[in-house]
């Protein structure tokens, strides 16, 4: 009896911890604030890009791939549900465009991802229309369609398997992967 | 006392816990079945109770023969199909006592009736020609009236079959609907993170028993499909690095791809009749609703619309095909004719409607229901007028359901911490029985068709 109630007692108090650590937060400007405020690093997604400065004039090679501060940068972050290019990410997009100016033998491949709430498929479709949105960018920035490709792997590729707003910010993205330099 | 042992053994995973208390507290009850067996890539326990469920005594079938004795306890697996019905509340083995009558007339009501039981089921395990056994099984009401009594003989490899077709045996008899235990069902596995994970696309009993895999891939497989037959699975591959519809033979591995189109090939469901396969399709530049027909070829497109069409389901008469579709927003399930023509909304409640499974008779629609960051299994009862939505599952982030063939059960996947879980509920919400894989995730459920056509 009294070990039962001891058992309950914790159960009750693990339920407790749960419901506090599984609290989530829904909206993205929350949690673009939040990660701002405590200066978190480059690798946490929304709202973290740092500023890489103008991007150079002169034409772009293959090695710049490695060493410029903007082209390094492969990762565009989206908010929860949408697919429109966030301001913070414009940068990347261009210098990845004028990438593809300046190597007209370039290629690459966006892949879209979407983080693990609601279905599969239709998480597949964001991942795609995220992917597009990416692409669309690029393309008025200079880029030429055919040097693009777009693939969708909607929640099947998450970078980290946390259920909290942390993890799903950086999950919902579009990686440039160049397929030719 | 078994309710603290049990919430004891499962203190460790707080997750789990939390199942189970919600479970207790809703229904003051736990019947912490421990259904452990041999060769099963999946654990599986039962969370959840039904104290309205009908008693019935299935007592151990003996082995009599005069060889080894079979590798599987023929009672116990029929009584762990009937406890996951929702339906039954078979009495536990140990509360029998001495009383172990194997045939009709070795049967003392007056025991059965003292215990409250409504059915008593008695059989036997004998020897049969070429090393095989012959169950031989009667069901009684406590009336003394002997609704069953079959025999049915197997090779030692097929015993749980067998426990399964007498589960269904009794299950038809006393509820009238056709049982479902002896199919199958098919799921996808992960493990590893990233651009490492790992995944394959397995068959199983469904009850977990016996999985076997069908195709492992280093890229994502997903969307699951079984052919009305039950011999082919249609599923999406990324091995040729984007996606791809692939249609595979379960038992002889040969396979073809039907669609690899540029863009999204996704969301593949085959038509009640085999010959068709209805999937989502991007090349148009946005995934519409496509119908192909797998004779020709050929394909006919159902939806044309800005927004996101997929995962479409056929109706079981096949006139309609169900679908997620964004157009209003967000996600929600449409309608349109299998012929074409103008689509109309089906789920009007909840924020978030997505992947629908369709019952066998066509009345009741269950769906991935998001609300905030709540995901749940949500059932749209047509059957009585006006239409009457429950709640399946308790969330959080719940998805892809499946209906079993008879509609009794409905088949789904869960997050448990990091990784995937499956879960089976009765259609009345009442019983949940959790199927875990030893290692790494497990998503994506679809229940298979009977094995054998009526």
């Amino acid at each position: 009896m009294n070990t039962t109630t001891r058992v309950l007692i914790t159960a009750i108090l693990c339920v407790t911890a749960v419901a506090c650590t599984k609290k989530v937060k829904e909206d993205p400007d929350t949690s673009a604030t939040d990660s701002t405020n405590s200066g978190t690093t480059t690798n946490t997604g929304t709202g973290t890009v740092t500023d890489n400065g103008p991007i150079r004039t002169g034409a772009y090679g293959p090695g710049d791939l490695d060493t410029d501060g903007c082209l390094r940068q492969r990762v565009v972050y989206f908010d929860l549900d949408q697919d429109a290019l966030k301001p913070e990410f414009q940068n990347i997009v261009a210098c990845h465009a004028k990438y593809l100016r300046d190597r007209p033998s370039a290629r690459m491949t966006l892949e879209g991802n979407a983080d693990e709430r609601g279905s599969r498929e239709y998480n597949v479709g964001l991942g795609e229309r995220r992917g597009n949105a990416v692409s669309s960018s690029v393309q008025a920035n200079g880029g030429s369609g055919g040097q693009i490709s777009v693939v969708s792997y909607g929640e099947e590729r998450p970078t980290c398997t946390d259920s909290s707003e942390d993890c799903w910010s950086r999950n919902r993205r579009v990686e440039i992967v160049y397929t030719a330099k | 006392m078994t309710r603290s042992l049990s919430l004891k053994t499962m203190l460790p995973d707080t997750f789990q816990v939390k199942h189970l208390l919600s479970n207790a507290f809703l229904l003051a009850l736990l019947l912490p079945f421990a259904a452990f067996a041999q060769s099963r890539g999946l654990e599986i326990d039962i969370v959840g109770g039904n104290a309205s469920a009908m008693p019935i005594a299935v007592v151990t079938m003996p082995y009599q023969g005069a060889g080894t004795p079979p590798p599987t306890d023929v009672a116990s697996v029929v009584r762990a199909d009937l406890a996951r019905s929702g339906q039954f509340r078979p009495m536990p083995d140990t509360e029998m006592g001495a009383q172990r009558p194997t045939r009709g007339s070795e049967i003392d009501f007056g025991f059965w009736q003292q215990a409250k039981q409504n059915y008593v089921v008695v059989g036997r395990v004998l020897d049969a020609a070429d090393g095989a056994y012959r169950v031989e099984y009667e069901l009684f009401d406590i009336g003394k009236n002997r609704l069953l009594a079959f025999a049915l003989t197997a090779r030692a490899n097929a015993m749980r079959d067998v426990s399964h077709q007498v589960a269904d045996a009794i299950y038809e008899k006393i509820t009238g609907v056709r049982g479902a235990f002896w199919t199958r069902i098919a799921y996808i596995t992960a493990s590893g993170l990233g651009k490492d994970t790992r995944y394959a696309l397995m068959v199983a009993d469904a009850d977990g028993y016996n999985p076997q895999t069908v195709v492992r891939s280093d890229k994502p497989l997903l969307s699951p499909s079984w052919s009305p037959d039950g011999r082919k699975l249609a599923y999406v591959s990324f091995e040729r690095g984007n996606s791809s519809i692939i249609i595979q033979d379960i038992a002889t591995s040969a396979r073809e791809t039907v669609a690899g189109f540029k863009g999204i090939n996704g969301a593949p469901s085959f038509s009640p009749d085999g010959r068709k396969l209805a999937m989502a399709l991007s090349k148009s530049g946005n995934p519409e609703i496509y119908v192909m027909d797998l004779g020709s070829r050929a394909l006919t497109q159902l939806t044309n619309q800005f927004g996101i069409d997929t995962e479409p389901t056929w109706s079981a008469d096949s006139s309609l095909i169900y679908f997620t579709s964004d157009r209003g927003g967000k996600p929600q399930i449409y309608q349109v004719s299998a012929g074409g023509g103008s689509a109309s909304r089906v789920s009007f409640q909840g924020g978030y409607n997505a992947k629908v499974t369709v019952s066998y008779d066509g009345k009741k629609l269950a769906m991935a229901q998001g609300s905030g960051n709540v995901y749940r299994i949500a059932m749209l009862d047509r059957s009585l007028g006006s239409p009457r939505w429950s709640m399946l599952s308790p969330g959080s982030l719940d998805e892809s359901p499946s209906f079993a063939p008879n509609a009794s059960m409905v088949l789904y996947a869960a997050r448990e911490g990091r990784r995937g879980v499956l879960y089976a509920v009765s259609a009345d919400a009442r019983v949940r029985q959790r199927l875990v894989l030893a290692n790494g995730d497990v998503r994506e459920p679809a229940w298979g068709p009977y094995r054998l056509p009526r």
